[in-house]
């Protein structure tokens, strides 16, 4: 800009730069904290990364080598396996177990409503640490909760019994805690979700003669349609990353081989065995795989924002 | 459906069918079978109340209870020996002031950096219609659904080559760029809903647009920030993962890695159950306190995105 520019139209020139200066510090820190990083696993991925290469020695490119090799090891399509029915499996059980707490909700009297309301709200506010640590003693095989009911309920084989032992029952407990961890972000939503749903509609199906399933199903479902469709990407998307409450659950003397899942598989892959080549294909492959299975979401979020 | 999400969760629902007028024509047969549907109904929420709210009140329990009672069996479900001493000899432990002096520290840098900075940039993403905009909604839409799974070694190695593993600088760097994306998106909500008109009007009635800023649209926006700020107090709070490769010395360790630790050091002499849940209810406490209080912005603002429109 030239110093002959007269002070108003300087003044809009500010005005207009004024938008990139505000987002300077955001983006900034973006690109150190996401940006970076996703271009060194991209990079990485891409080339040899092996003990010459921690000792500064230059890396040769390779190509797609790294990820030919990885998508041939059997280890990765087991945990692959694994990792997308452990996700599914735990989102369809925490949406539907949900949906039936916000359907409780709707059918019982206030006091008992603002009794299952804080219950949910307590259970959501623990912090995942915590909260793993005290299934974990709920769990214990010599002094926990659970094995004690179960023995008083008459299966006595529970005396004593490890559950983190066998990959099947350290899956359950797992389960058991993602599924006690996330109802209640899927209960409330589908709640408030419900409390929209007009009665008038609600009492003209019944007097047209629908039963409380058939009005289930044909009014109150297609309702409250786009707030399941969003709780349960979002649980697909959330279930598909677990990796802290395995990692704490393995503590307990899982076989870790058995019990990893993606986010397990890469931990172990690089900072255990420092092959940062196969952890970087393997990560590139996990963020591709969660940018498919968000876009829905990220689509209809953006869609919000233009409107 | 925007208004969908934006009751509250725990609004009082309208009154029941049963309850109206109209009800009394039908059958005495249907009323008695909602009746009891009814009771049935009270008595699996009670129950699921139950499930729900036991870990929280076993840990809460726990922590207050000798060890020596929680290793009798059968166990006790109310309170018996109320004791002070697991989380005295927690508190007096020297390792929990460290991680909470770490905690504490790398929380308040996050909470701070990522108001600061997304306050600026849902500023100007609300308030300016400019190029690349979208651009750069889109981003911070994607990058908040990336997984620290998928990112970790990266950091790691980063932190790593710039010697800032163990260092509350390297971590918050990590946890404010994985923050400040729903942030934004949160605090734009906000600041959409103080119309940019009012601080217009301010400006003719003579404000200055700083002035306008400070006295009409920040005073209007402190409950969006308050929100976020303990939005952002929770994520870095609980945080695990990313702390789990960026901190790996024990003298860095903030309260989750400590939660850890500690029950892992306990393991090595039969555990007790007492001080690792009184470690539990520390981590906690101020958790649910905060969660409390945040709660409902969080649950419609996390939905009313993908709803709304």
């Amino acid at each position: 800009m030239t110093t002959t520019t007269s002070a108003p139209r300087t003044r809009r020139g500010r005005r207009a730069r004024l938008p990139y200066v505000l987002l300077i510090p955001a983006v900034a820190v973006l690109a150190v904290g996401m940006g970076y990083p996703v271009y060194w696993q991209i990079t990485t991925s891409l080339h040899t990364y092996g003990l010459a290469q921690q000792f500064g020695q230059p890396a040769p490119f390779v190509g797609l080598a790294n990820y030919t090799r990885i998508l041939g090891d059997e280890r990765l399509w087991a945990v692959v396996v694994r990792s997308v029915l452990f996700c599914l499996v735990n989102a369809f059980l925490t949406v539907g177990i949900g949906v039936g707490v916000a359907l409780l909700m709707r059918a019982v009297n206030r006091i008992v409503r603002v009794v299952l309301q804080v219950s949910m709200l307590l259970a959501w506010a623990m912090p995942m640490v915590a909260a793993v640590t005290v299934w974990k003693w709920l769990f214990d095989w010599r002094t926990g909760v659970v094995n004690w009911l179960l023995v008083q309920l008459g299966a006595t084989s529970y005396d004593q019994h490890n559950w983190f032992a066998q990959p099947l029952s350290f899956f359950f407990v797992a389960s058991v805690i993602i599924v006690w961890m996330s109802v209640p972000f899927v209960a409330l939503s589908v709640f408030a979700a419900l409390t929209q749903v007009p009665d008038e509609v609600v009492e003209a199906a019944r007097i047209d003669g629908a039963g409380p399933v058939a009005t289930f199903r044909w009014i109150t479902v297609p309702m409250i349609r786009p707030v399941l469709a969003i709780v349960l990407l979002l649980q697909i998307i959330w279930d598909l990353r677990v990796f802290a409450q395995i990692r704490l659950l393995q503590d307990s003397g899982a076989p870790v081989s058995e019990t990893n899942l993606l986010g397990n598989f890469i931990f172990e892959l690089g900072i255990g065995r420092q092959d940062f080549a196969s952890a970087a294909a393997v990560s590139i492959l996990v963020l591709a795989l969660t940018v498919l299975v968000s876009w829905p979401y990220v689509r209809s979020l953006l869609k919000e924002d233009r409107s | 459906m925007s208004a969908t999400v934006r009751v509250r969760a725990g609004a009082a629902a309208r009154p029941a069918a049963a309850d109206r007028p109209d009800a009394t024509v039908r059958s005495r047969r249907t009323g008695v079978r909602r009746l009891a549907g009814r009771v049935l109904a009270g008595l699996v929420a009670v129950a699921v109340s139950l499930v729900w709210v036991f870990p929280v009140y076993w840990m809460l329990l726990s922590a207050l209870t000798p060890n020596a009672r929680l290793r009798a069996m059968p166990p006790t479900f109310w309170p018996s020996a109320a004791t002070w001493s697991n989380l005295r000899d927690v508190i007096t432990g020297t390792s929990f002031a460290t991680a909470l002096r770490m905690s504490l520290a790398v929380t308040g840098l996050t909470v701070l950096v990522v108001l600061g900075f997304a306050f600026l940039a849902a500023l100007a993403i609300s308030r300016f219609r400019f190029r690349g905009r979208t651009a750069f909604v889109l981003t911070v839409l994607i990058v908040q659904m990336l997984p620290a799974e998928g990112l970790f070694i990266a950091q790691y190695k980063m932190l790593s080559a710039t010697g800032l593993l163990n260092s509350v600088i390297g971590i918050s760097v990590l946890y404010t760029a994985a923050i400040v994306p729903f942030t934004i998106w949160m605090l734009r909500g906000f600041v959409e809903g103080v119309p940019a008109d009012l601080e217009e009007a301010a400006m003719i009635d003579g404000l200055s647009r700083t002035q306008a800023f400070w006295r009409i649209t920040l005073p209007l926006l402190a409950p969006g920030l308050v929100a976020s700020g303990v939005y952002a107090f929770l994520q870095a709070w609980n945080e695990f993962t990313v702390a789990l490769v960026a901190l790996p010395a024990e003298s860095a360790q903030t309260l989750p890695l400590w939660l850890r630790g500690f029950l892992a050091a306990s393991a090595n002499k039969g555990v007790d159950w007492g001080q690792v849940m009184a470690a539990s209810t520390l981590l906690a406490v101020p958790v649910i306190i905060f969660f409390l209080v945040v709660q409902s912005r969080m649950t419609s603002g996390l939905v009313s995105g993908a709803v709304k429109g």
